[in-house]
């Protein structure tokens, strides 16, 4: 068996990466090792990158990093089937240092942050599977890959594969996904000349704008639509819960199909040029998924740690805010040369005192209530468009009378009392 | 024994797609990898350190400093050293200028360790010339064995290898005394999986850098540009060849319509 | 002083007494460029015993053959053939130099180019000159793009290019055209050879066979995967066709890499080519469109691959294959026989 680490991260997501840049920065001796060609290659997401979590690992990393575009404007949209209602919000002064957040390409992204850990000194090695866990009397003291010669040791293993965490699951921390726990995620890169792109979203070069699509972008199943613009691509994509996907019988391709071709969305793509397809997982569990994340020797970071808040469709953040803990934590019982359950459960209290576990906490309803009662989505977002579309009809109607119809067009099929239980349910998910 | 291979490294042309209206490359560019032929070359390196039960294997390559990508990736194959020239009055070299750059590279390698076989891809994947490991032979007067699919037999004590080399249609067994230059095909060999310690190594090594200063005895009107006779003339669209005549109609007519082609063209085909 | 260089030349390839096809193409192409600089052209042939094959040189367009027969010229080899070409070229200074990219010649001319100093273009496959400059424009697929460079050596010489066997045209032999035999000498010792050619071996499977095929069905990308890939054999089988890949296919390991058609495969004119989910780079393009029937099958009516087809089919691999071996196979049964091309 060849040499020792004082840590193996597993996997170069953000998560990974984030842990391994902090721990080699202090001067621990760091293995990564990741199963793509390189950092990136095959990770996949919509494209929002926040600058606070980022910044708090590398300062004023826009100066460096391959951003697309900053983000000055957030849209959303409750999309029927023609016509939507949109709100929103643009701030110019998220143009400038310091920022708010990023659209992002990860296979670049990712790339340039893991490039920022080896030059800390983390030794990353792609193209390597990490196959299992080497435990010993109960402890994890290093990992098995796929190479011949593919034993290695660490005092601690820091796992950040990602939303299926097959070694967490191995060390029996978590059990397998359940389909309403993971949404299913597919999304195009489409290529769009940036004049368009600026043309079409009312941008400047260095403005970028997201926009968020509930409703019809689900065929009414429980899910959103993003659409974000890079550069000089769109970042397109729809998800939902891997459960309805099922009962519907939904196949993910049709139903990027569906939104690109919905007359909302269309005209803003059109002409570009698609590039790439992915889909990926997304855990969106929440609070009461999070598993067991620290053991003897080992930690869970990011996706594999199911730590992603899926009503504000936040991962990456988190991802890097728990790869931070984790290394604080693993730094400080480096010192103590302790590393037990024990002394690796600073990083689970840090983990739960802090906005991550807080936020999830707050949201832990949300899914479930959004699941079980489809209303929201097949109900209300088209009474929504048709309020507004009678309301916005000049028809020689007064207003007020306008207003009683809308009302009434509310509440007449379910009855006041469904709906006003309907609101509260949600506001007390989302509160 | 001392092997050096020749490594490049050159854009994935899998990955780069060209937009066929524009015949601009895709801006999303592709990565850039280890030239395919060049990791054979390697590998056949290992094997014959492996054979031998003894010997060093260095890898020189010349390009701009994320080249030391490509060394790493042979020290994953089982390359001992790497070296890289790099140095601006290197760029914009034609075949003939590699050769002589690298041939002055090779020098100081061999300074240190006598140099007993080279190896070279058969050719570069982005310019498919394969014609800078012929060019080095020449520089270092050794004979080049180009397009060598097998390496039969290596005769330790008299310094002599037996290789088959591969023909237009076959291939012939050549006897070849050493110092050599091979160039490599694809089915010489098959890349190992690498063993976790050579990824280790490979992602702790630091390649040797070198600069023009650093060679010996170089004459700077033979490098880069300068040292370049090709030029790029002009770049156009192929003129567009007639024919295109697209069927039309559904499906089952359009294939009606083929088969009525076909038929029709009787000195073609033959209907016994 | 380059005004010195004059004339044409094209080295020839010879085994077994026979002169290998590209050297005749390159005769061929060679004359016309001899034509427009005004100039002889000239055949560069080495060897042991082939004194007989001046006459054919000649035949095939040259004015001028330059000989040298030696024992130790028997079979190629890179260090004797380069010290008579070398030798060659040094006393007799031609303005360009072309050789056939064949295994054999690309290794020869890319020693000699290194030896007397001057630039070498690979692969060409569209050859000119300017006449004012007595520039030779070589030109070839360009790297990444369906684009073509031409490359020019102004300031040395000779010129020299290898070129892509199967793109040039031969003139037709004629027998009574006359030139003139320069026999050289040049000292060549077996024992200062550092290699020896053992054994040569002729492989006469499937690469010969592609090569030489009268029909071909070239399979690309656009089949999908291996599975789809199935449906190229099975039309293959049923028309008695060769079967033949872009590089993708190849790189994907669909199928072996003899059997790649285009710029780093293989060559092929046959009379029917059949592109199906090709499409139709320049790269594959050099390397087929010289065949008498194109047919592209390709569902982006906007592939290049249409360019080069004489008969095009805008479609679905998937869908249209099926319905043409359907078609092809009932066309056996009302003609009670065989299909097969010949
Ligand atoms: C469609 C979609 C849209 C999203 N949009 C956003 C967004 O806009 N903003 C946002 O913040 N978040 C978003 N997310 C979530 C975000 O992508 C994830 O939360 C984040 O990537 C988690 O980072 P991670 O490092 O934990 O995991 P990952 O990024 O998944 O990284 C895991 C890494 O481990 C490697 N790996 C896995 N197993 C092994 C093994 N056995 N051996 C070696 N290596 C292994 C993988 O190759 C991978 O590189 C989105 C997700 C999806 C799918
Ligand atoms: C230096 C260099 C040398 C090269 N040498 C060669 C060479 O020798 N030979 C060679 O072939 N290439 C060569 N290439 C590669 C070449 O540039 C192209 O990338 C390659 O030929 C493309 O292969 P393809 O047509 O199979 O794939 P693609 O370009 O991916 O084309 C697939 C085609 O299939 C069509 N299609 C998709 N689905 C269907 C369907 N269901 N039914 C029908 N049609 C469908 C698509 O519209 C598309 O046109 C070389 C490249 C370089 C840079
Ligand atoms: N820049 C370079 N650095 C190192 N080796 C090279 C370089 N260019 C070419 N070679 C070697 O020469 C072979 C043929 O390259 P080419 O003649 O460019 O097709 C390659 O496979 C390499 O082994």
């Amino acid at each position: 068996m060849s040499e020792k680490f004082d840590v193996i991260v597993v996997g170069a997501g953000p998560a990974g990466t984030a842990c391994a840049y902090l721990c080699a920065k202090s001067g621990l001796k760091v293995l990564q090792i990741e199963r793509g060609e390189y950092p990136g290659s095959k990770n996949v997401m919509g494209g929002v990158l926040y600058r606070k979590q980022t910044e708090e690992i590398i300062p004023e990393f826009w100066n460096d990093a391959p951003l697309e575009r900053p983000i000055v404007e957030q849209r959303f949209w409750m999309m029927d089937k023609e016509s939507t209602v949109t709100f929103g919000y643009k701030g110019l002064e998220w143009a400038k240092e310091p920022y708010n957040n990023f659209t992002v390409l990860r296979a670049p992204f990712d790339r340039w942050f893991a490039q920022k850990g080896v030059e800390q000194g983390v030794l990353l090695i792609n193209e390597t599977v990490v196959t299992e866990c080497i435990v010993e009397n109960d402890k994890v003291v290093g990992v098995k890959t796929d190479r011949p010669d593919g034993e290695i040791l660490a005092d601690v293993v820091v796992l950040a594969d990602g939303v299926n965490s097959l070694l967490a699951q191995q060390l029996g921390f978590r059990k397998e996904l359940k389909p309403d726990e993971v949404a299913l995620s597919v999304m195009e890169v489409i290529n769009l000349p940036k004049e368009k792109i600026n043309d079409r979203f009312n941008l400047e070069d260095n403005q970028g704008c997201t926009i968020e699509i509930f409703g019809d972008s689900t065929k009414g199943n429980l899910g959103t639509a993003f659409l974000y613009t890079n550069k000089d691509s769109l970042n397109i994509g729809v998800g939902t819960t891997l459960s309805s996907m099922m009962n519907a019988k939904l196949k993910p391709y049709d139903l990027l199909d569906y939104l690109k071709n919905h007359p909302m969305v269309a005209p803003l793509l059109a002409g570009g040029e698609s590039v790439e397809y992915l889909a990926h997982l997304i855990p969106e569990g929440g609070f009461h998924s999070v598993p067991k994340v620290a053991g003897h020797g080992v930690v869970v970071v990011g996706d594999a740690a199911q730590l992603v808040n899926a009503i504000h469709r936040e991962g990456s953040n988190m991802a890097m805010a728990s790869g931070k803990m984790a290394a604080e934590a693993i730094i400080k019982a480096k010192e103590r040369q302790d590393f037990s359950e024990a002394s690796l459960n600073k990083y689970r209290e840090a983990l739960y005192e802090s906005f991550i576990l807080k936020d999830l906490e707050k949201y832990k309803d949300a899914a479930h209530t959004f699941e079980h009662h489809p209303q929201y989505f097949n109900d209300y977002v088209p009474m929504l468009n048709q309020a507004m579309s009678k309301f916005f009809t000049v028809d020689g109607t007064p207003k007020r009378e306008k207003q009683k119809q809308i009302v009434k067009g509310f509440t007449g099929e379910k009855g006041t009392l469904n709906v006003i239980k309907d609101l509260y349910r949600a506001w007390k998910a989302v509160k | 024994m001392h092997i050096v291979v020749c490594v490049k490294q050159v854009p994935d042309t899998k990955i780069i797609k060209i937009n066929p209206k524009t015949n601009t490359l895709d801006r999303r560019s592709a990565p850039a990898i280890l030239n395919p032929y060049d990791a054979h070359a390697v590998q056949e390196a290992v094997k014959l350190k492996q054979a031998l039960g003894q010997g060093k294997i260095s890898v020189l390559s010349m390009g701009p400093p994320q080249a030391t990508e490509v060394i790493k990736k042979s020290i994953e194959i089982g390359a001992d050293e790497g070296y890289l020239i790099s140095d601006r009055a290197f760029a914009g070299a034609d075949t003939l200028a590699t050769s002589y750059a690298l041939s002055k590279a090779l020098e100081k390698i061999a300074a240190k360790h006598p140099i007993d076989i080279v190896i070279c891809g058969k050719h570069a994947i982005d310019g498919d010339t394969g014609q800078v490991g012929p060019g080095i032979a020449r520089r270092m007067d050794i004979p080049p064995i180009t397009n060598v699919i097998e390496v039969t037999k290596f005769d330790k004590e008299n310094r002599i290898i037996l290789v088959k080399r591969k023909l237009t249609n076959g291939y012939e067994e050549l006897e070849v005394q050493l110092p050599c230059l091979l160039t490599v095909e694809k089915e010489i060999n098959q890349i190992a999986y690498s063993p976790l310690p050579n990824m280790i190594r490979a992602a702790r090594y630091k390649p040797n850098i070198w600069s023009v200063g650093d060679l010996e005895a170089v004459d700077k009107a033979q490098l880069g540009l300068k040292g370049s006779p090709t030029v790029v003339g002009k770049m156009f669209t192929p003129p567009k060849l007639d024919g295109g005549k697209l069927l039309e109609g559904a499906v089952d007519e359009q294939v009606k319509q083929l088969i009525e082609v076909l038929s029709e063209r009787k000195e073609l085909l033959n209907v016994k | 002083m380059i005004e010195e260089y004059r004339g044409v030349w094209v080295f020839i390839e010879q085994s077994d007494g026979e002169i290998a096809g590209v050297s005749k193409e390159l005769l061929g192409a060679g004359s016309k460029l001899a034509e427009k600089l005004d100039v002889p052209l000239a055949g560069v042939l080495l060897g042991e015993g082939i004194r007989e094959l001046s006459s054919q040189v000649i035949g095939y367009g040259a004015d001028i053959v330059y000989l040298i027969d030696h024992p130790v010229l028997k079979h190629y080899r890179t260090e004797s053939y380069m010290k008579g070409v070398n030798f060659l070229a040094e006393k007799y200074k031609p303005e360009i130099f072309l050789y056939g990219a064949t295994p054999n010649g690309k290794d020869l001319a890319s020693a000699v180019a290194t030896d007397l100093s001057t630039g070498l273009t690979a692969d060409t496959t569209m050859l000119d000159v300017d006449i004012d400059k007595r520039l030779l424009e070589a030109s070839r697929p360009a790297f990444g793009g369906n684009i073509m460079a031409t490359i020019l050596c102004k300031k040395n010489r000779p010129q020299m290019a290898t070129v892509r066997p199967k793109v040039m045209k031969a003139l037709s032999f004629d027998e009574s055209r006359q030139g003139k035999i320069i026999e050289e000498e040049i000292v060549l010792n077996e024992e200062d050879m550092r290699t020896k050619v053992i054994n040569i071996v002729k492989d006469v499977t499937k690469k010969a066979n592609l090569a030489d095929a009268h029909v071909i069905v070239c399979g690309g990308k656009g089949l999908g995967d291996a599975e789809g890939f199935k449906l190229i054999h099975e039309l293959a089988n049923t028309i008695g066709a060769s079967v033949g890949g872009t590089r993708d296919v190849i790189e994907a390991g669909w199928l072996p890499h003899e059997l790649q058609i285009g710029q780093t495969g293989e060559t092929v004119t046959p009379k029917i080519y059949f592109a199906i989910g090709v499409s139709g780079a320049i790269q594959h393009v050099v390397g087929m469109k010289n065949s008498e029937l194109i047919i592209a099958i390709n569902n982006d009516p906007n592939a290049p691959i249409f360019e080069v087809a004489t008969y095009g089919i805008v479609g679905d691999a998937h869908e249209v294959v099926p319905k043409l071996i359907e078609q092809v196979k009932q066309l056996r049964v009302e003609q009670g026989g065989e299909v097969s091309y010949v």
